[in-house]
């Protein structure tokens, strides 16, 4: 009842005919029949409120002008971050039991500087061209990194080998209709495989504004927002890949940022304009990750012991609701 | 017996599951024929199945069966004297079709042995919700602010070293406090010893010194103090500068030092003197 007589007395100055014309109390605008009027009067029901809504942002702008200093704070604005349901295996940073975990996991040879990183790529059989290339190009963005084919061979048989020769990771890119999809990356002496959904990769050639090949020098790594126990330890694997010492010199810096459990990477030459100021230019592939799968042993499909799975119809009933 | 006909644009086939060569003929239909013989596998095992006038009466007993041997040369031998007086066309087809379906059912074994590849089926209401996500996720990561975030936090804790001419900091807390303190002097002289490491300054440090040697050895005593501060000065100016304007230190400091050295502080005296 209040829609009609509310927006009489407070349009001002606005064009004559539409804007003084009351709506009657009972009206509502799905009642009328004909489409053409009944689109036109919601067009004006909508400017209406357009109306109202900015005339009341203009009065609180105004009163907090008025007050000043004595204004109460802004409102935050709800994002989904902000929202997101409290995960009780987040990680705290003085959590020891979380430190001890981490001294003594598959990857405290690496972090204490032990091992040095050796990494496999290879792919699923018959790799097509984009494949191809995207793995060329991971190889020289992972420094130590090497690419074999896999011509038929089981993976269950080429990983003792790979033990063998002292690789410490397996990274193997599946392919669907010749482009990359998903990605198994696997800590080789007995480490957990995680198997994650590769997304919208691209490679050097399609982005925009990219600098010169990333050369040898061992890049730095920046890991954002992993913030429970499993992205803390998927966070670790991803560490592990590099190795631990960067070279400054070099300028580099490969990303692994997390937002609401899918991964983004990015691989980037930096410059320090300024004290304030860096400067980022893209170099090297981008993809997306999302975890499928952790899996306590080396790659095994059907005996592995799983320490998490993505269980669609539990795990993705709420929005708010992030695992990484 | 047309009603087990089906055809395509070059060919009729006959869908009866009896049928030897699988064309509809009226001398490969089951049906036309009172003697008849196929061969079928099941479960990998071939049996050879004949049909006589005989017992067309009755139809459950209808198509005798006979296990073929999984040997190659002996299931021919078997069905060449099962069909013993059959007609040859019969015969004939019955090891063509013995053939085709041993050698499919050895690439079925050597298949298995091998990967398969597992085809999981997308879900297309899915697929499309995961992409809108990552769309939505992407913005709200703001990549490049975060990665520049990050990298200046990393600059601020030193992660860096030494290699950027940036040290903030300090130089920060310098400014802040009073020049004339002893304090803030001897920060500023320590700044200064970092600076000499510097790759850029390092020649205009030599020059300087040794301009300020050859000004030393024009000017009396008592100037030297005022000199080392303004130099002092000079330099912190210059470091405080240094993000803005590298490369326009050494520049300045190769041009003769009659005039720029002094020119923060006692500029009229120093001009009065150099000129």
């Amino acid at each position: 009842a209040g829609e009609g007589s509310a927006p009489g007395p407070e349009d001002g100055a606005g064009p004559p005919a539409p804007q003084r014309v009351l709506f009657p109390p009972t009206f509502s605008v799905s009642e009328i029949k004909n489409k053409q009027r009944r689109h036109f009067m919601f067009l004006r029901w909508k400017q209406q409120q357009r109306k109202e809504k900015l005339a009341l942002k203009k009065k609180r702008r105004k009163e907090r002008e008025a007050l000043g200093d004595k204004a109460p704070p802004k409102a935050v604005p709800k994002t989904i971050e902000n929202q997101r349901v409290y995960d009780e295996t987040t990680v705290d940073p003085n959590d020891e039991e979380v430190a001890f975990d981490e001294a003594t996991d598959e990857f405290a040879p690496y972090f204490n500087r032990q091992t040095v990183p050796k990494i496999l790529i290879t792919t699923s059989d018959r790799p097509r061209g984009r494949t191809v290339r995207f793995c060329e190009q991971l190889a020289t963005v992972i420094p130590n990194s090497h690419v074999y084919y896999r011509r038929g061979l089981a993976l269950k048989r080429i990983i003792p080998q790979c033990i063998a020769r002292d690789f410490t990771d397996l990274i193997v890119i599946n392919e669907d209709r010749k482009i990359p999809n998903g990605l198994v990356l696997s800590h080789l002496p007995d480490g957990p495989t995680a198997h994650f959904r590769m997304s919208s990769v691209r490679l050097r050639k399609e982005i925009k504004r990219k600098g010169k090949e990333p050369t040898e020098h061992v890049p730095e790594v920046i890991l954002n927002n992993f913030t429970t126990r499993l992205g803390h330890s998927i966070g670790r694997m991803f560490a592990a890949l590099f190795p631990h010492d960067p070279q400054f010199i070099g300028r580099q810096v490969a990303t692994f940022h997390n937002q609401r459990d899918y991964i983004f990477f990015r691989f980037h030459r930096y410059i320090f304009k300024s004290e304030k100021k860096v400067g980022i230019q893209e170099l090297g592939p981008r993809f997306t990750l999302k975890l499928r799968s952790l899996q306590k042993g080396t790659f095994d499909s059907k005996f592995g012991e799983y320490e998490w799975i993505h269980k669609r119809r539990e795990m993705d009933t709420s929005r708010r609701k992030f695992h990484l | 017996f047309l009603s087990f006909f089906s055809s395509t644009k070059t060919q009729n086939f006959c869908r009866n599951e009896y049928n030897l060569t699988g064309l509809c003929n009226r001398s490969s239909c089951p049906l036309a024929n009172s003697q008849y013989a196929t061969v079928r596998e099941e479960k990998g095992r071939c049996y050879l199945y004949m049909k006589t006038i005989e017992r067309a009466a009755f139809p459950r007993r209808l198509w005798e069966r006979v296990l073929l041997s999984k040997n190659y040369e002996k299931a021919l031998e078997e069905i060449d004297e099962n069909l013993i007086y059959w007609p040859r066309f019969i015969r004939h087809k019955c090891k063509q079709r013995f053939t085709k379906i041993t050698q499919y059912l050895i690439r079925i074994r050597k298949l298995t042995l091998k990967r398969q590849r597992k085809l999981v089926p997308l879900r297309r209401k899915i697929e499309r919700r995961e992409n809108r996500r990552e769309e939505k996720a992407l913005i709200a990561a703001q990549l490049d602010n975060a990665i520049e975030k990050e990298l200046l936090e990393r600059l601020k804790q030193d992660t860096y070293g030494d290699i950027y001419n940036f040290p903030i900091h300090a130089f920060d807390k310098a400014l802040q406090q009073q020049e004339a303190e002893s304090e803030s002097e001897s920060e500023r002289e320590e700044e200064d010893d970092d600076d000499e490491g510097k790759r850029e300054f390092v020649e205009a440090e030599d020059s300087e010194l040794s301009d300020f040697e050859d000004m030393d050895k024009l000017e009396t005593s008592s100037e030297e103090e005022q000199e080392e501060e303004e130099e002092v000065e000079k330099e912190s100016s210059q470091s405080k500068s240094k993000g803005k304007r590298p490369l326009k230190g050494p520049a300045r400091r190769k041009r003769p030092y009659i005039e720029i050295e002094y020119e923060e502080e006692t500029e009229p005296g120093t001009k009065t003197k150099a000129a």
